[in-house]
């Protein structure tokens, strides 16, 4: 045997069992415990077309956080300017991006306006303009600024629906961002995915307010501190929902940030689920003072700016201990409980695309597939065989080959399999045996030309080098092209057909040369079979 | 064994013939992208937004009754299509808010068919500015892909190879627009690919007869254009169709085999390959002997 074959037969059989090695996580249902510490872990995860799931892409309403932020200093300035004694008509955000302060006269303006420069140095302030003839300004947010807490927002909104999945229990989801202001969310597997974006779609911001029992809801002018909220309750016994409005405080008394726990609890005297509640020490102060100081009052309790309930204060609750309870079914208390815990989105998302694939669909098209690939190889195994006999068998086995070293390539890169991926890997079994195709049509008209078999094989496989080099390369610059942008299922096709596509142009130039060689480097063959 | 002995087919005499052939094609093509462009076409809802669902339903049902069923609770445009094997309906809402339209679809056949429950075997909701962004990236790609494989063409063969091959390519792609388009079928993600990828397999068999047309037209420097190109055409005729054959039953076995959700996907490959390998014969080789004997024609005046 000729130096040169015996290095490429180690080759190829290194590659094999490598191949082998990276698929047997795949492949096999358990591995041993000594596996995965110096052997290869990683197996082909399957895309959520093929195993069922559902993928979100989310847009989080970034100027919302940027609003949220100003509503935050434009609280924090009154209560500076009271305590400071500083009196003013109107603190509030107007428009998206700026904070309007109205004083009354010069004098306070000037003081005011030195100390929002020292508060807020970052702000753009305006200089004092006349209101109406009041004296006015306004501090605006400076660019950058906005950038940041717009980039940060939507950092903290992954962290926040990466929180709520893992509580609420999917396995190997992905979480990721992407562009701006976009979130892609995968959940693998799941059984009931609108539960699922409920979860993760709500903002979750829980307030706890004063209702204003001093203004008619129906009265129709609301003083500005006030706003008009609405507590939905929904029968259990119809399923009709019925809406109470309610005159609340718009200036919270407690938020939900101040939150340390919340839990799913079952009321023993009515068998009801409620959620318990825990606050932190800053929260349980305050719960404290106000419970403390309004005694036989109403608050309520407000969930994304609905009332979720508006009970009357007993008494006063010193511990900082508290329950949400209301018609809950156990499973709308767990995901309350679970979106308590993990925190409020700092701005609201948007669900801009959601696809979902059940279990059964994916199952049959894993089936469909595999039968489907199955069909093809044997027709086109059989076909070779006929055609080009001993040499077209040469041929198939370097296309199953191609199939080996290809399933070992994707388990190596722990690379999702797709419906479309399975796709290329059955077209690339009708393309990996068209280089040999190419090949011995060559062959065979070096062998009419009367060249002997060695003579023809060299030729033949010299002078179809290039065309194979050309065929291949704009496939891969396609699959390439593919790859950068196509998402889910279409991008599993191009990473099968760029990784087919490479491996392949190995096993037809080298793996089946050198089967070929092995038959005929003695020279005694004095026929080809092709 | 062999398909064909040795052939002496007048392929480049028929370029009458092929070029009214494959004009029509192109223009048919041309009118089917210009529609997909204007959104006219049966687009898919991940180009144009909206809400589709396949629901797998316990009993037969039929689509005007689900079609009255949809009218009565509200829902009056919606594209349905009925899926042969196992009682399954596709449900299709283009330029719909992301949310609300399924659950509509879902409560109103539950209401309405209350005998007959269904499971909800996929549902895709996609918001507008997906379709938007999801249409320019797919433009970008093509464009890329295209600009690709003529660089590569044009660096491999002269001007006027590279001119048949980015010809014929183009013919191919727009011969699979034309066919969808004729048959109504839905344009969307995957078939884009699929006219991707044939956009890269199609030049294989192209490049074959090139190969084998460069080869000869060293080797014989004096015979006629149309002697040379023809009998390259038929030497490599033989491989042209095996190649193209085994990539056929590839598909082929996809198209009948492998379910209803890459059957269109699979056609698209299908009717690919199919004209690829008439391209490569008729459409590529007879562009550049034209254009060969244009410039022989020159230089012979000038001489």
């Amino acid at each position: 045997m000729p130096k040169e074959t015996g290095w490429r037969i180690s080759l190829i059989a290194a590659f094999v069992v490598l191949s082998f090695l990276y698929l047997t996580p795949t492949l096999a249902s358990k591995l041993p415990s000594w596996w995965g510490t110096f052997l290869p872990k990683d197996k082909i995860h399957l895309g959520l077309d093929l195993q069922g799931g559902t993928h979100l892409v989310m847009e989080v309403d970034t100027q919302k956080a940027i609003e949220g932020s100003l509503d935050l200093v434009a609280t924090d300035l009154e209560d500076t300017l009271n305590s400071k004694n500083l009196r003013f008509k109107r603190i509030s955000r107007s428009g998206s991006d700026k904070v309007t302060v109205v004083v009354y006269e010069k004098g306070t303006a000037d003081t005011v306006l030195k100390l929002i420069k020292d508060k807020y140095p970052t702000y753009e302030q305006s200089p004092t303009f006349d209101e109406g003839g009041f004296v006015a300004m306004t501090l605006r947010v400076n660019e950058k600024d906005a950038q940041d807490r717009k980039d940060k927002a939507v950092q903290q909104a992954l962290e926040t629906i990466r929180n709520r999945i893992d509580q609420f229990g999917v396995s190997e989801p992905t979480i990721q961002r992407e562009g701006i202001n976009h979130i892609v969310v995968q959940l693998p597997g799941i059984k009931d995915p609108q539960r699922a974006i409920d979860l993760i779609g709500r903002t979750a911001r829980l307030d706890f307010k004063m209702v204003r029992e001093d203004i008619s809801p129906t009265s129709g002018t609301i003083p500005e501190d006030a706003e008009l909220l609405k507590e939905k309750t929904v029968d259990p016994a119809t399923g009709a929902v019925s809406e109470i409005p309610i005159v609340v405080q718009k200036k919270p008394m407690i938020t939900g940030d101040l939150l340390t726990d919340a839990q799913v609890r079952i009321d023993s005297q009515f068998n009801q689920p409620y959620v318990a509640i825990e606050f932190n020490s800053l929260g349980a102060k305050l719960f404290d003072q106000v419970t403390a100081a309004n005694v036989g009052k109403r608050f309520a309790i407000v969930l994304d700016n609905n009332i979720h309930s508006a009970p009357v204060i007993r008494e006063r609750i010193s511990g900082g201990s508290a329950q949400i309870s209301g018609s809950f079914t156990e499973k709308t208390a767990a995901d309350l409980a679970i979106v308590l815990r993990a925190g409020a989105l700092p701005a609201p998302v948007k669900i801009i695309q959601n696809v979902t694939v059940g279990p059964s669909l994916g199952q049959d098209s894993i089936n469909k597939g595999l039968y489907a690939g199955l069909i093809g190889v044997l027709l086109v195994v059989v076909f070779m065989a006929v055609y080009y006999k001993l040499s077209g068998l040469i041929a198939d086995l370097g296309m199953i080959l191609n199939i080996v070293y290809l399933m070992g390539a994707l388990a190596a890169l722990g690379a999702t399999l797709t419906l479309p991926g399975i796709a290329a890997i059955v077209l690339l079994v009708g393309m990996s045996v068209d280089s040999n195709v190419i090949i011995f049509e060559r062959i065979r008209e070096e062998l009419k030309l009367g060249k002997s078999p060695k003579a023809a094989l060299d030729a033949g496989y010299d002078k179809a080098f290039l065309t194979i080099m050309d065929s291949h390369i704009t496939t891969l610059i396609t699959a390439a092209v593919l790859f950068q942008f196509g998402t889910g299922p279409v991008k599993g096709f191009a990473v099968s057909l760029s990784l087919g596509v490479i491996i392949n142009l190995f096993t037809s130039l080298i793996g089946t040369k050198v089967t070929f060689d092995l038959f005929l480097h003695k020279g005694k063959v004095k026929k080809m079979s092709i | 064994m062999e398909l064909l002995g040795k052939t002496r087919i007048d392929f480049i005499g028929m370029r009458k013939i092929s070029f009214i052939i494959s004009a029509i094609i192109s223009i048919v093509g041309i009118i089917g992208v210009i529609q997909v462009g204007r959104g006219a076409a049966n687009m898919g809802i991940d180009f144009s937004g909206g809400t589709a669902m396949q629901l797998k339903f316990n009993k037969p049902i039929s689509i005007a009754d689900a079609r009255a069923a949809l009218h009565k609770n509200g829902i009056a445009k919606a594209d349905l299509q009925e899926i042969k094997d196992g009682n399954k309906l596709l449900v299709k809402m283009a330029g719909a808010a992301v949310g609300k339209p399924s659950e509509m679809v879902q409560a109103a056949f539950k209401k309405e068919f209350a005998d007959n429950t269904f499971t909800v075997d996929s549902s895709t909701e996609i918001g507008p500015s997906i379709g938007d962004k999801l249409r320019k990236d797919t433009l970008v790609a093509a464009v890329l892909s295209m600009l690709g494989i003529i660089m590569y063409i044009a660096w491999r063969f002269d001007f006027k190879f590279g001119v048949g091959a980015t010809l014929a390519t183009m013919h191919d792609c727009l011969a699979m627009f034309a066919v969808f388009y004729l048959m109504n079928k839905e344009i969307n993600l995957l078939f884009i690919t699929a006219v991707l990828t044939i956009a890269g397999y199609s030049l294989t068999d192209t490049v074959v007869v090139f190969d084998r047309i460069r080869e000869n037209l060293h080797k014989n420097l004096k015979g006629a254009m149309n002697t040379i190109f023809n009998d390259s055409i038929n030497e490599v005729l033989s491989r042209t169709i095996v190649t193209s054959l085994t990539v056929f039953l590839a598909a082929a076995s996809l198209f009948l085999f492998g379910g209803e959700v890459i059957h269109d996907f699979s056609l698209a490959l299908l009717i690919g390959v199919l004209v690829g390998t008439y391209s490569s014969v008729f459409v590529a080789s007879p562009i550049v002997v034209l254009l060969e004997n244009r410039a022989l024609g020159k230089k012979v005046q000038t001489a």
